[in-house]
């Protein structure tokens, strides 16, 4: 009996602690609880990487706020935000007129094009003839599904909790085609896997109605404060050249886009 | 393959698995913990509650024993943490912050307390009448009956189904990983998704899990022993 | 997710109580209970966003169809696992009660979920590395999700129900097995007529509440991309922004699902006579 009451003494006590009630500067930036290279990869000591973390940084940085990375799954993240679990969304979450309606959006901060990955050797173009009832894999929830549901219609979507798993399952044969941020196939084409398996077979046309000006912050609409900080601490790191700098140690072009 | 990212030190895995495990343990016994006080009270209410209680508490552990865990985190893991602000906030405090973890307890532990009260209220029907009776006659009030005769006589009917609800409940904590909390699953998963070693790190997860199932599965043999001493064996 | 890990103690916990009789619910507190819970669906229905149910209607019954197909077909055949599971574990040999018992153990030592991402994910990894693999006549099998779903879904109930087929096998009563042989039965009839039935009817109260716990369980194969009912409103969500109606919705149609499912079995296990038992 008295081991059944103090293990209940310790849970409550455990609760109370971890319930610390949030001060004013503390942001919680959320990010997509897996790995998404080269923008933001947990590491084998646990801790966050990459080049949107290093931004993270310096942006929070710039407008003394005291940021903590807090992981959350892709398909839950703009719940979480409006939800109140984190406070910030920095995910390579693209701006579109949707999202729109449910978060608000800092200025851009990066963009990147879609493009299509086959299997080596595959004659697949990035066409709508051409992957007819070909099972084209992508990220539930992105941009590039909404794309490949309106451009790729005739071909077999598949899609995936994860970017890793979409690569995953190309490797396996179990795709044959993915559609993607073209940054982040770029290192899923360098390493092993991507090298042995895959190739690049083009970037998509543009379609800004879908793909919308580039990636920004996700913040909750009532938020203004934050998002004017992260509005200002963009223009800054952009100013003074931290952004070309963060940038150099990733990427040999403009991540910026125009 | 490639065992030696399974090293306990960076560039290895290992040390990151075995973080993800002690958070997955502390987020079982935290809401295994919960689960018991909800147990504990939800089978008293069930027994001797009121018939309004009786009711809720019925509609209680009905609802969320029919309903999947994995919809149940996914939908409490949300809302539970937006319900909770606005009700703070209409009681006029701040918010509260609510991490990962407290949440993980929460929802683990108000899952586990339904099946806790239906176990714990079927450990208390095997206690004989009469020793609560006699408490009763001894002039006791109700809280001293219940600490000290109900809880006690009911421990050892009790066990069997509160240790399988251990069980249950470690591997519950897996699907945290579904809404994006850091356990041992997700930490796989990570591991797994950066390395691409698929294979070996999800059979490495599936042996921590079995050590954990294995090493419960003598303590609570040990504590099963300890608390029917003096109990008929019943007939298997 | 809540099976029971020893089987003796199945029926203590998960009979269900008896079903409430109409005039039962009509005791004044009952009402007011009643009341108030209209009164939430009400509010639910006119403050919260419904408008999408009739677009997806037909997704969603699509998706129901492969939550139900999943749920029939590996509880079939994980119940045919089972009960060779469970018999080899009492009769042996050692060679073959040792490797079942592993089997049970492994199962039900590790969360379905990692045994999924195992199989899925695991087991895909290492395709590359065996060509051959894609002239095989079951490659268009291993490139489908469903087939990994139905396969951990089968393994794990059969993990669960083995375990309960031992106990079961090894409590039929040895004065009833000494009877039949004492007739001259050959081991062979003794096991089809007298053990197997016997141990089967003894299983048979834990088959409802494993039955519910494996459709509880089903909505996990929505993790290795099959359209299940879970999919489908995840796709919802995803598409309609709204993040809590379909969830509750959700776990409204999994209420229901877990309430025809209990009735059906009631409703057999009240013709299968247990007088004797």
């Amino acid at each position: 009996m008295r081991k059944l009451t103090s293990a209940l003494i310790g849970a409550a006590a455990c609760a109370t602690l971890m319930a610390g009630v949030a001060s004013a500067e503390t942001v919680k930036v959320g990010v997509a609880a897996e790995p998404y290279p080269p923008f933001t990869v947990p590491d084998a000591a646990g801790n966050w990487t990459g080049w949107e973390v290093d931004l993270m940084g310096a942006l929070c940085n710039k407008a003394e706020l005291d940021c903590v990375i807090t992981p959350i799954a892709w398909d839950g993240i703009i719940p979480a935000l409006t939800a109140g679990k984190i406070d910030a969304i920095m995910a390579s979450m693209s701006i579109t007129p949707e999202r729109e309606e449910q978060i608000a959006f800092s200025d851009k901060y990066y963009s990147t094009p879609g493009a299509i990955v086959t299997e080596a050797g595959s004659d697949i173009t990035p066409t709508n003839e051409s992957l007819s009832d070909k099972v084209l894999g992508v990220q539930v929830s992105t941009t590039n599904q909404a794309y490949a549901e309106k451009h790729f219609a005739d071909a077999k979507i598949k899609t995936y909790q994860t970017q890793d798993e979409v690569n995953q399952d190309l490797y396996a044969g179990r795709i044959d085609a993915e559609i993607a941020d073209l940054v982040t196939l770029q290192p899923f084409l360098e390493s092993d896997n991507g090298k042995a398996c895959c190739e690049m077979v083009g970037t998509v046309a543009q379609d800004v109605e879908i793909y919308g000006p580039g990636i920004g912050v996700g913040l909750r609409k009532d938020d203004t404060a934050l998002l004017e900080k992260f509005n200002a601490a963009i223009a800054a790191v952009r100013e003074d050249g931290t952004y070309a700098e963060i940038s150099k140690k990733y990427f040999d072009f403009d991540i910026y886009g125009d | 393959m490639n065992w030696e990212l399974l090293a306990l030190s960076p560039p290895g895995w290992g040390g990151a698995l075995l973080r993800g495990l002690v958070t997955s343990l502390e987020v079982a016994a935290g809401g295994y913990a919960l689960g018991q006080m909800i147990g504990i009270l939800g089978s008293a209410g069930k027994l001797y509650g009121g018939p309004v209680i009786k009711d809720l508490l019925e509609i209680y552990t009905t609802v969320v024993r029919a309903i999947p865990e994995l919809v149940l985190i996914v939908l409490l893991y949300y809302a539970g943490t937006a319900a909770l602000n606005n009700l703070m906030g209409a009681l006029g405090f701040s918010s509260v912050d609510i991490s990962g973890m407290l949440a993980g307890i929460l929802v683990i532990g108000l899952v586990q307390g339904a099946y806790s009260t239906e176990v714990l209220r079927g450990a208390i029907l095997a206690i004989p009448p009469g020793q609560i009776e006699a408490a009763r006659a001894y002039g006791m009030p109700p809280v001293m009956v219940m600490r000290r005769i109900t809880l006690p006589a009911m421990l050892p009917h009790a066990i069997p189904g509160l240790a399988n609800l251990w069980l249950v409940t470690t591997k519950d904590t897996a699907l945290l990983a579904v809404v994006g909390f850091t356990e041992l699953t997700l930490a796989t998963r990570q591991a797994a998704g950066v390395t691409h070693e698929y294979f070996m790190f999800f059979s490495a997860a599936g042996v921590l899990y079995l050590a954990v199932t294995l090493v419960s599965n003598v303590l609570l043999q040990i504590l099963e022993r300890r608390t029917s001493r003096g109990m008929v064996r019943r007939r298997t | 997710m809540n099976r029971q890990d020893s089987p003796d103690d199945i029926a203590d916990i998960e009979t269900p109580p008896p079903l409430p009789r109409l005039s039962a619910l009509m005791r004044p507190h009952r009402i007011a209970i009643m009341a108030v819970a209209l009164a939430l669906v009400v509010l639910m229905a006119v403050k919260m966003r419904w408008d999408w149910l009739p677009e997806y209607a037909g997704m969603l019954l699509a998706g129901f169809w492969i939550t139900a197909v999943l749920l029939v077909a590996s509880t079939v055949l994980g119940f045919l696992l089972a009960v060779p599971l469970g018999l080899v574990q009492v009769t042996g040999p050692r060679i073959l009660s040792w490797p079942a018992r592993i089997f049970c153990t492994v199962i039900r030592g590790t969360p379905l979920l990692l045994q999924l991402w195992l199989l899925y994910f695991g087991l895909g990894s290492l395709f590359p590395g065996i060509p051959e693999i894609r002239q095989s006549f079951l490659w268009p099998y291993l490139r489908e999700a469903w087939p990994y779903g139905l396969l951990a879904l089968t393994l794990s109930y059969a993990g669960y129900e083995g375990e309960v087929m031992r106990g079961a096998f090894a409590g039929v009563p040895n004065g009833e097995l000494e009877a039949a042989r004492a007739y001259g039965m050959s081991r062979w009839k003794v096991l089809t007529r007298i053990w197997l039935p016997r141990a089967i009817h003894r299983a048979l109260p834990t088959l409802a509440g494993e039955t519910v716990v494996q459709l509880k369980s089903t909505p996990l194969v929505a993790t290795i991309t099959v359209i299940d009912l879970y999919a489908v409103v995840g796709d919802i969500r995803q598409s309609t922004y709204l993040t809590y109606e379909p969830l509750l919705f959700l776990a409204f149609l999994y209420l229901c699902l877990t309430g025809i499912l209990v009735t059906i079995f009631r409703h057999y296990e009240n013709k299968i006579p247990t007088r004797g038992m």
